[in-house]
């Protein structure tokens, strides 16, 4: 019983640390299609920020240098994602597909320029990355059952960037929804027109919005490479990107649902992880593949519209064209 | 000129020439950053594409490879949908080529195993496509994001389907036993000897000419049949496209699947051409390369085969460039990729009002 549970404690903690990035990512994705524009990008600016979070770590010695390289790099690209979707009006997919191979690409040119280690970027020392925080009040309650054994493996244990990302959900909501900022970003995504007849700017609002979203992702690459890996690897986010763009969808477009999401994507991926090669009485053996593409799956048969509806924002995809 | 034929080559010509010197303008400053002479690069790129004939035939191999996801993400833009799952077509359609070559009676005449071959990608990259096709066209989800789940979805089956069924058995890594023979696409250096021409060996396969070909149906389909019509009604105005009769449902699942199955040619020329097996990621790169084809090549065949051409070119002289300079890797390619996109395509009317200033003095003159 007691291993069961601590199984089951163990897997719920590796989903916590699986669901980060992908919580920070969909948040960001979250401004961007708020305001009306799509971000499939979100995968490269979390690779492009990795990628400068671990070089500036490795050079610089210091995680919080990392962790700005990484959110300035991420912001510089959400940058560029505005410049040729707001200012030129270009297509919005075209230009995320265009960040996402320039990310995958430049990370490995300017890792075997800067490094010459195959693209790879030196393995970061102590000092030069996140570590887990132990929680007060660990010896305490460890004397509760149960609670004692949850505090200590599940809630504490993780690193800085675990709690912000679970801090910044409601700060999220908050934002979208008791703002005014928040007011004219959903309204932007829905009626841009109605906006700017308003006399707000629909292209400052929509800048505003992916450069938030910028940080956020840019905090996202950052913990993959100086918090829960220790460097640079090739293609490290491998997909997850895009995993939390499915977040987003399932979870329509809304702070504590696309959490909810990113919580389900994280627990199915450590389950993934936990189930390889055992074997379930009765069932046999599950492929792995088959658990790692249920998020995949899942989106799909949610856009299909048979379990509820995903409505994005109404204007989401439409560059805004002011009349002259 | 009048305003609208100046305007049209202002579009056709000078944007896209303009465009693509930028991106390469933009490489060779990367190319500076990282400390390798651009004139240099570029030397050694040309000779590695062109300067012999082993690196001709890899480089006419690789854009056999663009041409047909080129080709794919044309047609889907032509009726206004982005095609963006080209590289899970491509593998699942390497599958079905797989497929039905080890369902065939190893004995069999080539002459049964070429066409069926190519069918069996047509067939399984087509079927790839049609369920997000379906989706956009009768429930409303968007295609550009069911078909990036559809590419992971590709991913997981392929793995699955590579470990589980259809390696070989004892080997360790995740491949099938090798093609029988008969299916083997002639190589073109062993063509040639028949007709009495020495060359170099390389993996350059009859797949070329199976690329050409598709060039040449695309744009007879496209531009000179009703199918073709209705194709880019739908793309230009879908609703307007209804008054004129045009049910644009039925033409997305039509285009998606034409679409889907071009891609699918990619395991032809990979595996019946050359590697003669099935194997994990023969696919890769190639689906997100032929939005970059097709952006330059601006959903034209003529310009998709040129545009597939010179990413041949970046393929394999990248190839020799990570060959000759230590501090540079096959990445590059994928940059230019990027930057060409970019471009070409997210950027594609950046410079318009800056030429249209540019050209009005003369424009006044005449």
């Amino acid at each position: 019983m007691d291993d069961l549970l601590l199984t089951l404690v163990l897997t719920f903690d590796a989903a916590l640390r699986v669901s980060t990035p992908l919580i920070l990512a969909s948040m960001a994705g979250l401004f961007a299609e708020r305001s009306g524009i799509v971000d499939i990008g979100l995968e490269g600016k979390m690779l492009a920020s990795a990628f400068a979070a671990a070089s500036a770590a490795t050079v610089l010695g210091s995680p919080w240098i990392g962790l700005m390289a990484g959110v300035i790099v991420s912001c510089g690209l959400s940058m560029l994602h505005g410049f040729a979707t707001i200012t030129h009006k270009g297509d919005q997919i075209v230009s995320g597909v265009a960040i996402n191979i320039l990310a995958a690409g430049m990370s490995i040119i300017l890792g075997l320029a800067w490094f010459g280690q195959g693209g790879l970027t030196p393995t970061l020392t102590y000092d030069q990355r996140f570590h887990s925080l132990s929680l007060p009040g660990i010896d305490i309650m460890d004397n509760i059952p149960l609670i004692g054994t949850i505090y200590r493996e599940l809630i504490s244990g993780h690193n800085v960037l675990v709690y912000l990302a679970f801090i910044i959900v409601p700060i999220v909501w908050w934002v979208v929804y008791r703002t005014r900022f928040g007011l004219r970003l959903r309204a932007v995504g829905e009626n841009p027109k109605a906006v700017d007849t308003a006399g707000l700017s629909v292209t400052k609002l929509r800048y505003k919005a992916l450069l938030v979203g910028g940080i956020l992702c840019g905090i996202a690459g950052a913990y993959l490479s100086i918090a829960h890996n220790a460097q640079f690897t090739r293609d490290m986010t491998a997909g997850q990107g895009f995993i939390a763009l499915a977040a987003l969808i399932f979870g329509k477009w809304k702070p504590y649902t696309v959490l909810s999401a990113c919580l389900l994507f994280g627990f199915l991926d450590a389950v993934a992880v936990r189930l390889q090669g055992v074997v379930i009485p009765g069932i046999g053996e599950i492929p792995v593949q088959l658990i790692e593409s249920t998020p995949y799956l899942l989106t799909v048969i949610l856009l299909a519209g048979f379990i509820g509806k995903a409505v994005p924002p109404k204007s989401v995809g439409v560059p805004y064209i002011k009349e002259l | 000129m009048n305003r609208d034929t100046r305007i049209n080559w202002i579009n056709r010509l000078i944007l896209p020439v303009l465009n693509v010197l930028t991106a390469f303008a933009a490489t060779a400053i990367i190319f500076v950053i990282i400390g390798v002479d651009p004139i240099e690069a570029a030397e050694i790129l040309l000779y590695g594409a062109f300067g012999y004939q082993e690196g001709l035939g890899y480089t006419l191999y690789y854009a056999t490879n663009f041409i047909f996801t080129g080709l794919a993400v044309a047609v889907a833009f032509n009726a206004g949908l982005f095609n963006i799952g080209g590289e899970g077509q491509a593998y699942i359609g390497g599958l079905g080529t797989a497929l039905i070559i080890f369902a065939i009676d190893p004995n069999t005449s080539a002459w049964i195993f070429i066409p069926a071959s190519i069918l069996g990608g047509l067939l399984f990259g087509a079927l790839w496509a049609l369920v997000p096709a379906y989706l956009q066209a009768y429930r409303g989800s968007h295609i550009v994001i069911t078909t990036i789940m559809f590419n992971f979805l590709a991913s997981s089956l392929m793995v699955y389907m590579l470990v589980n069924v259809l390696r070989e058995p004892g080997n360790m890594s995740p491949e099938s036993q090798l093609f029988p023979q008969n299916s083997w696409f002639p190589f073109i250096h062993d063509l040639s000897t028949n007709f009495g021409f020495v060359m170099e060996e390389s993996p350059l396969n009859v797949s070329l000419f199976v690329a050409l070909f598709f060039a040449v149906i695309v744009w007879i389909l496209i531009w000179h049949t009703r199918l073709g019509y209705s194709l880019r009604a739908t793309g230009l105005n879908s609703e307007a496209a209804i008054y004129a009769g045009i049910k644009p449902k039925r033409i997305i699942l039509i285009t998606m699947c034409i679409s889907g199955a071009l891609a699918g040619l990619v395991g032809i020329n990979e595996l019946v051409g050359y590697q003669h097996r099935i194997i994990m990621d023969f696919h890769f790169g190639y689906g997100f390369g032929g939005i970059a084809v097709a952006l330059m090549g601006r959903n034209h065949p003529i310009g998709i085969i040129i545009a597939a051409l010179l990413f041949g070119v970046l393929y394999q002289g990248g190839a020799e460039l990570a060959f000759e300079l230590s501090n540079i890797s096959r990445d590059i390619v994928v940059v230019m990729q990027g930057l060409i996109i970019l471009f070409c395509g997210a950027l594609q009317y950046m410079y318009k009002p800056w030429v249209i200033n540019a050209l009005a003095p003369i424009q006044k003159e005449s």
